[in-house]
C-alpha cells in the first residue's frame, strides 16, 4: 500500500509544505524552522525508496498509474528505475541542506522564499518520477518557474540580469520541448512514457521528423545541463542565485531527461548525434577548466568547474558504453553533492567576510581550521582523488568511453591536470599564506553547529561514495544495461586472451 | 601461508590518522605522539611477524575483501597480494617509517600544528602501503594519488608561507602530469585485457607468446609517465628540490625513502609489460640515465643541504631507473632499499644539522660541525661513504650491481648507459664529499654569516620560528640520534644482502626477488641471466665463470677509483684549497650559470607551457569567448526578450502573477500554435 503512494507523497509533501508556509507567521525563525521539517520528513520518507528498491528487477517500480484526464489521455503515471531512484534521493538529501544554508543568508520575504524553495523541491522531484510526458513537462516548467523568481528577488544585485538570461535560455528551447512531445502525442496517441517507448522502438515514424522531434528535446536538456556551448547562463545563475538554488541549478534535471528521453525514447537518433556531442562534451571539460582557471571570483571558478564536471557526463552518455553510462549517472549524483558542498562553502565564507573575491582573502586556514578541513575534502573530491566520489564517475566515464573515441578521451584525460590547477589554486589564495587584511581586521568564528550539521552529511557522503560504489552500483547498472551499446559494438574490446593485439591507438582527434 | 591479514597493515595507519586527524587539536602531545607512533609501529610488526613467516612463495598471496568499482566490463576489488617485491617494499616503508616517525618526536617538538604533522604522516603511510599492498592497477592508482595527497598536504605543511604553499601545489601538479599517463595505461588496459588485476594481466601476456611491442610500448611508456611524475625524472622531476620546503622528516619519508621510489616499484609490478617491449624499456633506462647524470650536475652547485641531498634523490631514482631499464629489475630494487638507508639517513642528519643551528639550510654558513655533533657527523659519514659507492657499504653494491647489469646487458646502448653511470658516481661522490667538508669541515662560518642568515631567516624553514631565541650548537636528543645510528648501522651492514657473486658473495636479494621479477620473457634476458649467474650455473654448463667475475671485478674496481676520484676533487676544493670553486666559477662562467641555474628548466615550463596556457584562458578563452562571443549571444537573446514586453521590468518588481500569466500565455499559444499547425505542417493526421 505504501509502495503505491509513496513516490506521490514524496513528492506532494513539500508543495503541501509551501501551502503551508503562507499561513505561518513571520516570526522569528518558524518559517525556516518548519520548511527545515518539511524537507527532513521528505528526505525520511525517501528512505523508504532504497530501503524496498528490488534490485533484481528491472523496470519501474513503485508505480502509480490512474487516468487523470481522460482527452487528451494524460495519466498520473508515477515510477522510478535505478537512474531516478538516486537522483530522487539526491534531491531530497539536498532538501534540509539547502534549508539550513538560507538560515542566515535569507532575512527578509522568508515567507515567498521558502514557500518558492519547497515548490521547487516539488517540481525537482516530479521531473524524476513523472512517467507521463504531460505530468513531466508540467514539473519540469514548474522547476524553472520558482527558481527564476528565487533569482530575482534573491540574488545578488545582478540578479534579475540573471534571472532573465536562466529564463530565455531554459524557456525557450523549453518551449520547443513541448511541441515536440505534443507532436508525439499526435502520432501516437498517448503521453505514457513506456508505451511510448515500445511504440516508438517499433519503428513505423518519418524519421526526418522524429529527428526533429528528438533535437528538440535534446537542445531543451542541453541548455539545462548546461553542455558547452550552451552554457550562458550558468556562470552568472551561480553568481547571482541563493546558495539554495545555485546548488541545483545545473546537472540533474538536465542530464536525468538525456539519460530518460534522448536515451530511452529516441536512441537511433542520439546515436547519430553522438560523435558531435562527445566531442563537445571534451571540449567544454577543457574549455569549463581553462576558463575557471582564469577566474577571481570563487562562485565563477566554481561555475566554471561545474561545467567543466558535467561534461564527464555528456561523454559518458554519448560513448553509450556501459560502464561510460554508470559513470555518467556516478557524477550527475557526485556533481549535485560535491558541487553543492563547495557553495556552501563558499557562502558560509561570505556569511562571515563579505567577499566572494579570492584575491581579497588569504591565511584563513589558521583562523578558520574546521572550514578548511571541509573545503579541502570538498576539493579532493572535486578533483576526483581516488576514494572519493568524484573520482569513480570520472574513471568509469573515461575508462568506458575510452575504446569508443581514445582520442577525443585522452584530450579529456588532461582535465585531471586542469580541475586540479584551479582547485588548489583557489584553496590557496584563500586558505594558505600569509592573512589578508580582509581576513585579519575580522573576528574569527570556526564553523557552528548549523553549518557543521550541513556540511559533514555531505562530506560523509562524499567519503562514502567513493569506498563503497557498488552500492550505488546495484540500482543503476541494471538501468543502463538497457541503454548501453552490446559490448560487441565497441571496436577495441577483446578478450584477455586475443591472439593478436590491434594497432596503437591513435593518440589525436577522434576515430 | 593461511591467512595474513594484509588488510590490517594499512588500516592501522588510517586509524592513527582519523583519530589523531579528528581529535588531536585538543590531544596533549604526549597522547599524539602515542597514538601516531603505534600507528606506525603496529605495521611494522605485522610486517616483522610476516618476513620471519615468510618463506619461499611460488605464486603471490592475494586477499580480496569485497568490490570496490564494478561496472561494465570493469571489476575492481579491494584485493591486496603480498609477493616477494612487496615484501621488500613493506619492509622498507613500514621499518624506515617508523623509525622517521620516532626521530620526528624530537625534531617537531617545538613545531605548532605537531598533531597535524603525525595524522598527516600516518596518512601518508597508509596510502603507501596501500600502494604496495595492491593487487591492481587500479588500488595502486588509490595509493599513488593518495601519497601525492600526503606530500602536498606536508611539502605544505608550513601553510603561511607562499613558497610552501607553492611548492605544495606545483608536487601535486607535476605528479597529475603523470597520472594522466598511469590513468591513459589503465584505460588501455580495460580496452585490451578487460581486467586491471595484477594477475589477470599478466596471464594474459604471458599466455601470448607473440605479443611484442605495439601496445605494450604504448602502454609501458605511458606508465613510464606517469613513474616520472612520481619519482621526479625528466621531465617532471622540477617539483622535487622544491618539495623540500616541508619538514626534513617529511623529506626524508616521502621525499627520498619511499614516495618518490614508487615509480621504481611501479615498473618493476609491471615488468612482464617492460619485458615485450625493447623500446618502452629503453626509454626507461634513457630517461634514468639522463636523470641521473643532469641531476647530479645540479646538485654540485646547490648551496641549500636540503637541495643537495633533492637533487641527489633525482640523481638516485635515476639509477634505479636504469637497472629497471636493462631489465635488471632486483637491482634496481636493491638500490631502492639501499638508497632508502643512506639518503633517509643523510636527510635526517641534514635534519639533525639544521636543528643544531637553530633552522640553518645554507652550507655556506655551516662548517666547523664534526667535533660539535659528532654523532650527526659519524652517522652521516656512513651515509656520504655509502651514496659515493665506498665498499662494502650499501651504496656501493647496489649501485655497482647497477652498473654491471647495465655493462653486460645485450642493449646496445648498455655500454654508453654504463658509462654515463659510472661518470655520475664520481659526480654524486664529489657533490657528496662537497657537502660533508662544507659542513663539518673547516672553520665556523656561522658567525661570520650572521647577517647573512639573518635575511635568510625570514626564507628558511625552521629558523623563522627558532630565530628569536638563538642556540648555541647543540647534539639533537635521543629520540633523533637513536633512528639516525640504527640507519648508519644498517648503511654499514646492508651491502651483504646483494653481495654480487663476482665478488664472492651470494646476491642473496636478486635471488630472493627472483620469482617476483624475472620472467624471461626476453631474449636477451635469457642472455643476461646467464652472464650475470654464470658462476653459480657454469658448473653443468660449458661456461666458464672466469670472464663474468673477472669483469664483475675489473668495474668494482673502476667505480671504486672513481668514487675516490671524487672525493679527492671535493678534498682539493673544499678543503685544501678553498679559493679554487670561486677561481673555478669565474673561469667558466657561462656553464656555471647554466648549471647554478639549473639549466633554466623551470624558466623554460614557465614561458612554453604555463604562461601559454594561463595566457589562452584568461584571454582568449574567458575574455573573448566567453563574455564575448557566448555571453554576447545570450545578451542579444535577453534583449530579444526584453522587446517581447518589458519582462525584465517585471520579474524586478517581484510580480509573479503577471510573469505566470506571462509564461500560461506562452504555453497556451504554442500549444495551439504547434498543435494545428505544425503537425500539419509535416503531414500528420
Amino acid at each position: 500500500m505504501l509502495n503505491e503512494s509513496i513516490l506521490t507523497l514524496i513528492t506532494f509533501v513539500p508543495a503541501l509544505g509551501a501551502a503551508v508556509v503562507f499561513l505561518l507567521p513571520r516570526r522569528g525563525r518558524v518559517i525556516p524552522a518548519f520548511a527545515l521539517l518539511v524537507t527532513l520528513v521528505t528526505f525520511v520518507l525517501s528512505l523508504h525508496l532504497p530501503w524496498h528498491y528490488d534490485y533484481a528487477q528491472r523496470g519501474f517500480q513503485f508505480a502509480v498509474n490512474v487516468p487523470w484526464i481522460a482527452h487528451p489521455a494524460i495519466h498520473y503515471h508515477l515510477g522510478i528505475d535505478g537512474l531516478s531512484l538516486w537522483l530522487v534521493l539526491l534531491t531530497t538529501f539536498l532538501g534540509p541542506i539547502g534549508v539550513l544554508v538560507s538560515w542566515r543568508a535569507i532575512e527578509h520575504r522568508t515567507k515567498e522564499f521558502y514557500s518558492l524553495f519547497l515548490l521547487q523541491q516539488t517540481a525537482m522531484i516530479g521531473v524524476f518520477v513523472a512517467l507521463d510526458l504531460f505530468l513531466y513537462y508540467a514539473f519540469w516548467e514548474l522547476s524553472l518557474v520558482p527558481m527564476a523568481i528565487l533569482i530575482a528577488m534573491f540574488g545578488r544585485r545582478r540578479g534579475p540580469r540573471a534571472a532573465l538570461k536562466f529564463f530565455v535560455y531554459t524557456f525557450l528551447p523549453s518551449a520547443l520541448l513541448l511541441v515536440a512531445i505534443l507532436w508525439l502525442y499526435a502520432q501516437t496517441g498517448t503521453f505514457d512514457f513506456v508505451q511510448l517507448q515500445a511504440r516508438l522502438a517499433s519503428g513505423g515514424f518519418a524519421s526526418g521528423a522524429l529527428w526533429w522531434v528528438s533535437l528538440a528535446f535534446l537542445v531543451a536538456f542541453a541548455v539545462k545541463v548546461p553542455v558547452f556551448p550552451l552554457h550562458g547562463w550558468l556562470a552568472d545563475v551561480i553568481e547571482e542565485a541563493p546558495t539554495a538554488m545555485a546548488m541545483v541549478v545545473a546537472g540533474k534535471l538536465g542530464l536525468y531527461s538525456l539519460f530518460r528521453f534522448n536515451l530511452g525514447l529516441f536512441p537511433a537518433q542520439a546515436r547519430e548525434l553522438a560523435p558531435l556531442l562527445v566531442a563537445v562534451g571534451v571540449i567544454g571539460l577543457l574549455y569549463g577548466a581553462l576558463v575557471a582557471l582564469a577566474q577571481t571570483d570563487v562562485r565563477r571558478v566554481v561555475a566554471y568547474a561545474i561545467l567543466s564536471n558535467l561534461s564527464f557526463c555528456t561523454i559518458g552518455i554519448f560513448c553509450f558504453s556501459l560502464s561510460g553510462l554508470n559513470g555518467a549517472v556516478y557524477q550527475t549524483i557526485n556533481e549535485g553533492l560535491s558541487g553543492g558542498a563547495i557553495l556552501v562553502l563558499i557562502a558560509f565564507l561570505y556569511e562571515r567576510y563579505g567577499s566572494f573575491d579570492m584575491t581579497q582573502y588569504g591565511g584563513l586556514a589558521s583562523r578558520l581550521p574546521m572550514l578548511c578541513t571541509l573545503w579541502v575534502v570538498t576539493t579532493l573530491a572535486l578533483v576526483g582523488l581516488p576514494l572519493m566520489n568524484g573520482f569513480v564517475g570520472e574513471f568509469l566515464v573515461l575508462s568506458g568511453s575510452f575504446p569508443v573515441h581514445p582520442g577525443w578521451i585522452a584530450a579529456a584525460t588532461i582535465g585531471v591536470i586542469l580541475s586540479a590547477a584551479y582547485m588548489l589554486w583557489m584553496a590557496q589564495r584563500i586558505f594558505y599564506g600569509q592573512q589578508s587584511l580582509l581576513v585579519s581586521e575580522r573576528p574569527h568564528l570556526d564553523l557552528g553547529l548549523r553549518e557543521h550539521l550541513t556540511l559533514w552529511p555531505m562530506a560523509i557522503l562524499m567519503i562514502v561514495m567513493g569506498l563503497a560504489s557498488p552500492f550505488w552500483m546495484k540500482a543503476i547498472d541494471p538501468a543502463m544495461s538497457s541503454l548501453a551499446n552490446h559490448p560487441a559494438a565497441t571496436p577495441l574490446a577483446a578478450p584477455a586472451t586475443a591472439t593478436s593485439m590491434p594497432e596503437p591507438l591513435p593518440q589525436g582527434g577522434a576515430r | 601461508m593461511t591467512d595474513l591479514h594484509l588488510w590490517l597493515i594499512p588500516l592501522v595507519p588510517v586509524a592513527g590518522f582519523l583519530v589523531n586527524g579528528l581529535f588531536g587539536r585538543k590531544f596533549p602531545k604526549a597522547l599524539v605522539t602515542t597514538v601516531a607512533i603505534i600507528a606506525a609501529a603496529v605495521p611494522m610488526l605485522q610486517v616483522a611477524d610476516i618476513a620471519l613467516r615468510f618463506s619461499s612463495l611460488a605464486k603471490p598471496y592475494i586477499e580480496s575483501h569485497g568490490t570496490w568499482i564494478a561496472a561494465g566490463a570493469l571489476h575492481a576489488n579491494f584485493a591486496f597480494q603480498l609477493d616477494q617485491l612487496s615484501m621488500v617494499m613493506l619492509c622498507v616503508v613500514t621499518g624506515v617509517g617508523f623509525l622517521i616517525h620516532v626521530y620526528s618526536i624530537g625534531y617537531m617538538a617545538h613545531e605548532e600544528g605537531y598533531w597535524r604533522f603525525f595524522a598527516y604522516m600516518n596518512l601518508f603511510l597508509f596510502f603507501m602501503l596501500v600502494l604496495v599492498l595492491s593487487a591492481n592497477f587500479l588500488l595502486m592508482f588509490v595509493g599513488w594519488e593518495g601519497v601525492g595527497l600526503a606530500s602536498y598536504l606536508l611539502i605544505g605543511f608550513y601553510y603561511t608561507r607562499d613558497s610552501a604553499a607553492n611548492a605544495g601545489k606545483k608536487a601535486f601538479l607535476y605528479n597529475r602530469v603523470g597520472d594522466v599517463g598511469f590513468l591513459l595505461a589503465m584505460f588501455l588496459l580495460i580496452a585490451h585485457f578487460g581486467t586491471l588485476n595484477f594477475a589477470d594481466v599478466f596471464a594474459a601476456i604471458g599466455a601470448n607468446p607473440s605479443l611484442h611491442g605495439g601496445i605494450l610500448t604504448v602502454i609501458g611508456l605511458l606508465l613510464l609517465l606517469g613513474a616520472c611524475g612520481k619519482s621526479a625524472q625528466i621531465p617532471l622531476y622540477v617539483w622535487l628540490p622544491d618539495a623540500m620546503e616541508g619538514p626534513t622528516p617529511v623529506s626524508a619519508l616521502i621525499h627520498a625513502a619511499t614516495m618518490v621510489t614508487a615509480g621504481v616499484y611501479m615498473i618493476a609490478r609491471a615488468h612482464i609489460i617492460y619485458d615485450r617491449s625493447a623500446t618502452a624499456l629503453l626509454a626507461v633506462a634513457a630517461i634514468g640515465t639522463a636523470t641521473a647524470f643532469f641531476a647530479a650536475t645540479m646538485g654540485m652547485m646547490q648551496t641549500d643541504i636540503k637541495r643537495v641531498l633533492a637533487y641527489s634523490t633525482v640523481s638516485q631514482l635515476g639509477y634505479m631507473f636504469l637497472g629497471c631499464g636493462v631489465a635488471a629489475y632486483s637491482a634496481g630494487i636493491f638500490h631502492l632499499v639501499t638508497h632508502a638507508f643512506f639518503k633517509a639517513l643523510l636527510f635526517l642528519a641534514a635534519g639533525s644539522v639544521i636543528h643544531a643551528l637553530g633552522g640553518e639550510q645554507d652550507m655556506r654558513v655551516m662548517g666547523g660541525l664534526r667535533r660539535k655533533i659528532p654523532v650527526t657527523f659519524w652517522t652521516m659519514t656512513a651515509a656520504v661513504f655509502a651514496i659515493s659507492g665506498f665498499p662494502p657499504l650499501c651504496g656501493f653494491v647496489s649501485k655497482d650491481e647497477i652498473l654491471y647489469q647495465a655493462f653486460v646487458s645485450p642493449t646496445p646502448a648498455g655500454k654508453v648507459l654504463w658509462a654515463i653511470g659510472l661518470f655520475t658516481a664520481g659526480l654524486t661522490s664529489f657533490y657528496m664529499f662537497r657537502l660533508w667538508y662544507m659542513t663539518f669541515f673547516g672553520e665556523s662560518r656561522a658567525v661570520a654569516h650572521e647577517e647573512e642568515a639573518a635575511i635568510h631567516a625570514r626564507h628558511d624553514t625552521k629558523l623563522a620560528i627558532e630565530a628569536e631565541h638563538t642556540h648555541p650548537v647543540h647534539e639533537s636528543p635521543k629520540s633523533m640520534l637513536v633512528p639516525m645510528i640504527i640507519l648508519a648501522i644498517l648503511c654499514v651492514i646492508a651491502g651483504a644482502m646483494g653481495w654480487p657473486e663476482g665478488l664472492g658473495g651470494n646476491n642473496w636479494i636478486s635471488h630472493f626477488l627472483a620469482p617476483a621479477v624475472s620472467g624471461a620473457h626476453l631474449q636477451y634476458e635469457q642472455a643476461r641471466v646467464a652472464i650475470a649467474t654464470g658462476a653459480v650455473h657454469a658448473a653443468g654448463e660449458n661456461q666458464s665463470p672466469a670472464p663474468a667475475k673477472n669483469l664483475e671485478i675489473i668495474l668494482a674496481v673502476l667505480s671504486t677509483l672513481v668514487a675516490l676520484s671524487g672525493w679527492y676533487v671535493a678534498h682539493l676544493m673544499y678543503y685544501k684549497r678553498r679559493d679554487l670553486p670561486a677561481r673555478l666559477t669565474a673561469r667558466f662562467r657561462a656553464v656555471y650559470a647554466l648549471i647554478f641555474n639549473k639549466y633554466w628548466v623551470d624558466e623554460i615550463y614557465g614561458a612554453l607551457v604555463i604562461a601559454p596556457v594561463l595566457f589562452i584562458a584568461r584571454w582568449v578563452l574567458a575574455a573573448l569567448v566567453d563574455r564575448g562571443v557566448i555571453d554576447g549571444g545570450g545578451l542579444l537573446a535577453g534583449y530579444t526578450a526584453q522587446g517581447f514586453g518589458s519582462l525584465a521590468a517585471r520579474i524586478q518588481s517581484g510580480n509573479i502573477r503577471a510573469y505566470a500569466g506571462w509564461l500560461a500565455a506562452c504555453a497556451a499559444l504554442l500549444l495551439v500554435a504547434v498543435y494545428f499547425g505544425w503537425t500539419t505542417h509535416f503531414g500528420i493526421h
